[in-house]
C-alpha cells in the first residue's frame, strides 16, 4: 500500500461531487465551538474543556446505556434517575470507586498487584487496603506472569480477582498467561472451567514523555486471543461503569485505562453501583459524511481535530477548504476493542460512506487493520474513499520524537480533509 | 568495616593501594545524582533514578570487574559506566536526549545508559530481561578464544527484579549450560513501595543460589570494601569455572525510586534520615582513608569542588544542545535493507510536516528543538 499523499487544498475542493458538497455546505456540526475562533494550539478544546465530558450531575446520570444495579439484586431495576447522587471524580478515582463497590459487594473479591498496596503508582487503589484490609487488597511479589497466573487460578475457584499490571508495557511477562490460559480456559475444559471473574487493569498508552515502555498501546496483541475481552474507558464515568462490568462479564477482561487521562479527565461520576455495556460501541458526535473511529486518548484529539475542521484558527484556515468546514463527522468511541462492535461501525460506515480510524499503537497489524479489513468486505459498495489509519509509525515511541510520533489532532484533520476530498 | 571506617577484627583487607583506594572515592556518583534530580525537578529533564545509599555496592562491585567484563544493569548503576571513565558528558547527553547522546541517540528516558566501547550494554526498561540475556553474553564470552577465561558477563538487577520469572531463567540457564556470569543482586530494601519482605518470604537472594547449583556470597553493600574483597573473588571462581556466581548486596535505597515517586507515602522519613546517619557507605569509606592517613578533610573539600564544577559545566553544555536530527525517528529499526512501510512512513511525515509545520503551533515549537530543525525530514527531495 502506498502513503496517501497530502492533497491540496484546491483538489480538495474540487473532487467532492456535487452531491457531497451540497451536503456539506448545509451541515452544522452539532458540537462546534463558540463564535472567537481559537489560535493553533492555544484554546482548543482540550481535555480538560473537552464536550465529551459529563460535568454534570444530570448529564452523568442520563449517560447512554447506563445500567443501575442497586443494593437489593433481587429487586426489579431502578431505572429512575431522580435521588441519585454524583460526586466529581477524575478517572483514577472513578476506577478506586469501581474497585470500591466489587469489593463491598462481593465478598470473594480480591485486588492486587505491584504496589497496590500503598495505593499504586498511579493511586487507583488508594485507601483499599486501609479499608478492606490486607488479606484482600496486597502487594504481589515483582511477577507480571505471576500475577497473570496466581489471578487466573483464583478465577478459576469461582472468585473474583482483579489484578493491576502496572504499565500496560509490562504485559508481555503475562502473555502466555493470558493468551494461552485465561482466553482458552473455558473452550479447553469443554465448559468446565472458566476465568470470566478476572480482571486485568492496566495503565496505557501515551503521556508525551514516556519513550519506548510508557507509552505502548498493545491492545493489538491480544487481537488473536478470542475468549480475552479488551476494554478502554475514556472517561471517568465510563470507566466506573465499564470496570464494573467487566469484573463482573462472564470473561476475562483485560482493562487497559489510558493513563494520561487518570488526573486531566475529570466528571461527575455516579456514586451508585452501575455498569455500561461491554462489546457496544458509543456515538459521541452524531453525523453524516464521515466516520471518525477510535478509543481511548485520542478521541481528545480527535474533537479537537473536528474543532479545527469547522473552524479553523487564522494559521490553518488557508490549509481547511471552506467546502469541508461544514462536513458532519461522526465520532464514535470503541470502548471494547475485543470483541469489537462490528454491527454499530459497520452500520455508520454505510451511512457516512467514509471511515477514518486513530490509534496510538503502530500500524502494521494494529486494531485499525482488523476494522478496515471487516469494513471493506461488509461495506464494499457504499465506501467513498479507503479505509484511512491514523496510528503511530511502525517504530517503537522514540521519548524526544514522540510529538511526531504519536497522532495528534492534526494528522486527525489531514486524514479527516483527505478522505472527505478523495 | 565497621560503621565508622575501622577495619573488622579478623577481616582481610584487599589488595589496596592508595591510588587505586583514594580513586574509588564515590565522590562523583551522588553529585551527579543530586544535580541531575535537581534538573528534573526543575522539568529540564524529564525522569531520574537516583544511586543514594548505594554507592559502595555499585562502585565497589565495578572496582573489582575488569573494565572489559561485559556489563548489564538495571538502571541504577550509573557508578558503573563513570568508574571505567564513560564520563560526566556522555551521561549528562544521554538525560537530556541531545545530540551528543550515543546511548539511545534521544529515544530513551534518562538512566537507559549503553556503551559498547565501555562493554555496557544499553538499559531496557523492562525488569529483568537483561539476566537471562547475560547468561547468553557470558556463553559468547566463552566461545570467543580471545575472551575464554579472561572476561565474564556482569548482570546487575533489583531484590523486587529478582521475583521475575526472568531470573529463574538467568540463573538455571548460567548454571546448566555452564557460562561466566556473575550475577550482583543490589538487596536495598524496596521495590518501588514493596518492602523486601512483601517481596519474598525466604532469605532473600542469596537463598536461591544453592538451589541452582550456583555459588553464592551476601557481602554488606555499605562497606565498600567489603563489595570490593567479595566480588573480586566470586568474580576470580566466575571465570575460573566458568560458571555463574551469585552476590547479594544488601544496602538501602536512600532515594525516592525514582523522581515520579515519593517514597514518604509509603515509609517514615525517620527511618531513612537514621539510615544516612548510621550506615552511611560514602562517611564509612571516609573515615577508613582517613584512618589510614589516605584522605583529609581538604582533600576532601578540593575534590568534590572540582567535581561539582565539572559536573555543573557539564549540565550546561548539555542543557543548550539539541536534539538529535528528526529523521532520527525512523533509522534503526531495522538494519539492512529499510522496508516498504517505513519509507513510506517517513515520506508521509515529511509531507505533514511540509503542510503543518509552520503553522501547527504544537510542531512549529517542537521542531526547534531539533539540531536540524526537522530539515533532515523537510528538505528531503521527494
Ligand atoms: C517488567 C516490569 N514490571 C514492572 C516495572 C515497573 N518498575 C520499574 S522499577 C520497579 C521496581 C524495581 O525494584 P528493584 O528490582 O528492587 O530495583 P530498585 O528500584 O530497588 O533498584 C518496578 C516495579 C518494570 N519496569 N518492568
Ligand atoms: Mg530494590
Amino acid at each position: 500500500m502506498t502513503a496517501p499523499s497530502i492533497a491540496s487544498t484546491a483538489r480538495a475542493a474540487k473532487r467532492l461531487s456535487p452531491s457531497t458538497l451540497s451536503r456539506l455546505s448545509v451541515a452544522r456540526r452539532c458540537n462546534s465551538t463558540g463564535a472567537e475562533p481559537p489560535p493553533a494550539g492555544g484554546h482548543l478544546p482540550s481535555i480538560a474543556t473537552s464536550k465529551i465530558l459529563r460535568t454534570t450531575r444530570e448529564a452523568a446520570l442520563r449517560t447512554p446505556g447506563i445500567k443501575w444495579l442497586d443494593e437489593d439484586g433481587n429487586s426489579p431495576l431502578q431505572n429512575t434517575i431522580g435521588g441519585r447522587e454524583t460526586r466529581k471524580m477524575n478517572l483514577y478515582q472513578a476506577v478506586r470507586d469501581a474497585m470500591g463497590i466489587a469489593l463491598a459487594k462481593d465478598d470473594t473479591a480480591i485486588v492486587f498487584g505491584e504496589d497496590v498496596a500503598f495505593g499504586g503508582v498511579f493511586r487507583c487503589t488508594m485507601g483499599l487496603a486501609e479499608e478492606f484490609g490486607r488479606e484482600r487488597v496486597f502487594n504481589t511479589p515483582l511477577s507480571e506472569q505471576g500475577i497473570a497466573g496466581f489471578g487466573i487460578g483464583v478465577a478459576s475457584m469461582g472468585q473474583t480477582a482483579i489484578a493491576e499490571i502496572q504499565f500496560s508495557d509490562y504485559i508481555f511477562p503475562a502473555f502466555d498467561q493470558l493468551v494461552n490460559e485465561a482466553a482458552k480456559f473455558r473452550y479447553r475444559s469443554g465448559g468446565q472451567f472458566n476465568v470470566g471473574r478476572l480482571t486485568v487493569r492496566t495503565p496505557s498508552m501515551s503521556v508525551g514523555h514516556g519513550g519506548l515502555y510508557h507509552s505502548q498501546s498493545p491492545e493489538g496483541f491480544f487481537m488473536g486471543a478470542s475468549g480475552l475481552k479488551i476494554v478502554v474507558p475514556r472517561s471517568p464515568v465510563q470507566a466506573k461503569g465499564l470496570l464494573l462490568a467487566s469484573i463482573r462479564d462472564p470473561n476475562p477482561v483485560i482493562f487497559m485505562e489510558p493513563k494520561i487521562l487518570y488526573r486531566s479527565a475529570v466528571e461527575q461520576v455516579p456514586i451508585d453501583d452501575f455498569e455500561l455495556p461491554l462489546g457496544r460501541a458509543e456515538v459521541l458526535v452524531p453525523g453524516a459524511d464521515l466516520t471518525l473511529l477510535t478509543w481511548g486518548t485520542p478521541l481528545y484529539h480527535c474533537e479537537t481535530a473536528l474543532s479545527l475542521l469547522a473552524e479553523p484558527p487564522a494559521s490553518l484556515a488557508p490549509l481547511v477548504p471552506e467546502a469541508l468546514r461544514g462536513a458532519r463527522i461522526e465520532l464514535i468511541d470503541l470502548r471494547t476493542v475485543l470483541p469489537w462492535d462490528v454491527e454499530s461501525v459497520i452500520e455508520s460506515v454505510q451511512r457516512t460512506g467514509r471511515l477514518v480510524i486513530v490509534h496510538e499503537a503502530s500500524r502494521t497489524a494494529g486494531v485499525g487493520a482488523e476494522i478496515a479489513a471487516e469494513v471493506q468486505s461488509r461495506a464494499f459498495l457504499k465506501l467513498l474513499a479507503p479505509v484511512r489509519r491514523v496510528t503511530a509509525w511502525d517504530t517503537p515511541v522514540g521519548l524526544q520524537f514522540e510529538k511526531f510520533i504519536i497522532p495528534d489532532a492534526i494528522h486527525v484533520l489531514d486524514a479527516v480533509m483527505e478522505t472527505l476530498a478523495f | 568495616m565497621d560503621g565508622v571506617g575501622n577495619v573488622i577484627e579478623g577481616a582481610e583487607l584487599p589488595e589496596l593501594d592508595q591510588e587505586f583506594a583514594r580513586k574509588k572515592n564515590m565522590a562523583l556518583l551522588p553529585i551527579m545524582d543530586t544535580l541531575l534530580y535537581n534538573i528534573q525537578r526543575q522539568g529540564k529533564i524529564s525522569f531520574y533514578m537516583t544511586a543514594h545509599g548505594e554507592e559502595a555496592t555499585v562502585v565497589g562491585t565495578a572496582a573489582a570487574l575488569l573494565p572489559d567484563d561485559e556489563v548489564l544493569g538495571q538502571y541504577r548503576e550509573l557508578g558503573v559506566l563513570l568508574w571505567r571513565g564513560w564520563g560526566i558528558d556522555a551521561a549528562m547527553a544521554q538525560c537530556f536526549g541531545n545530540e551528543q547522546d550515543k546511548a539511545s541517540k534521544g529515544r530513551q528516558m534518562p538512566v537507559h545508559w549503553g556503551s559498547p566501547q565501555h562493554h555496557f550494554h544499553t538499559i531496557s526498561s523492562p525488569l529483568a530481561t537483561q539476566i537471562p540475556q547475560a547468561a547468553g553474553v557470558a556463553y559468547a564470552l566463552r566461545r570467543d578464544p580471545a575472551r575464554r577465561g579472561k572476561n565474564c558477563a556482569a548482570v546487575y538487577f533489583g531484590e523486587g527484579a529478582a521475583s521475575e520469572g526472568d531470573f529463574h531463567a538467568g540463573m538455571l540457564f548460567a548454571s546448566t549450560i555452564s557460562s561466566p556470569t556473575l550475577f550482583i543482586a543490589r538487596n536495598n530494601g524496596f521495590a518501588i513501595s514493596t518492602p523486601s519482605s512483601e517481596q519474598y518470604f525466604g532469605d532473600g537472594i542469596a537463598a536461591r543460589g544453592a538451589g541452582y547449583g550456583i555459588d553464592t556470597i551476601r557481602v554488606d553493600g555499605n562497606d565498600v570494601l567489603a563489595v570490593l574483597s567479595a566480588t573480586r573473588e566470586a568474580r576470580r571462581k566466575c571465570v575460573e569455572s566458568g560458571r555463574g556466581v551469585l552476590v547479594e548486596a544488601m544496602t538501602y535505597r536512600v532515594g525516592h525510586h525514582s523522581t515520579s515517586d515519593d517514597s514518604f507515602a509509603y515509609r517514615a522519613r525517620q527511618e531513612v534520615e537514621d539510615r544516612k546517619r548510621i550506615d552511611n557507605p560514602i562517611a564509612r569509606y571516609r573515615l577508613f582513608l582517613k584512618n589510614r592517613g589516605w584522605w583529609s578533610d581538604s582533600d576532601e573539600d578540593e575534590l568534590k569542588e572540582s567535581l561539582k564544577k565539572d559536573v555543573m559545566r557539564a549540565f550546561k553544555t548539555a542543557e543548550g544542545l539539541k536534539r538529535h536530527e528528526l529523521s532520527d525517528i525512523f533509522s534503526d529499526v531495522y538494519g539492512g535493507e529499510e522496508p516498504l512501510n517505513l519509507k513510506e512512513q517517513r515520506e508521509e511525515l515529511t509531507q505533514l510536516l511540509r503542510k503543518y509545520g509552520t503553522v501547527w503551533e504544537p510542531w512549529k515549537a517542537e521542531l526547534k528543538k531539533f539540531k536540524d530543525n526537522g530539515e533532515s525530514l523537510l528538505g528531503r527531495s521527494k
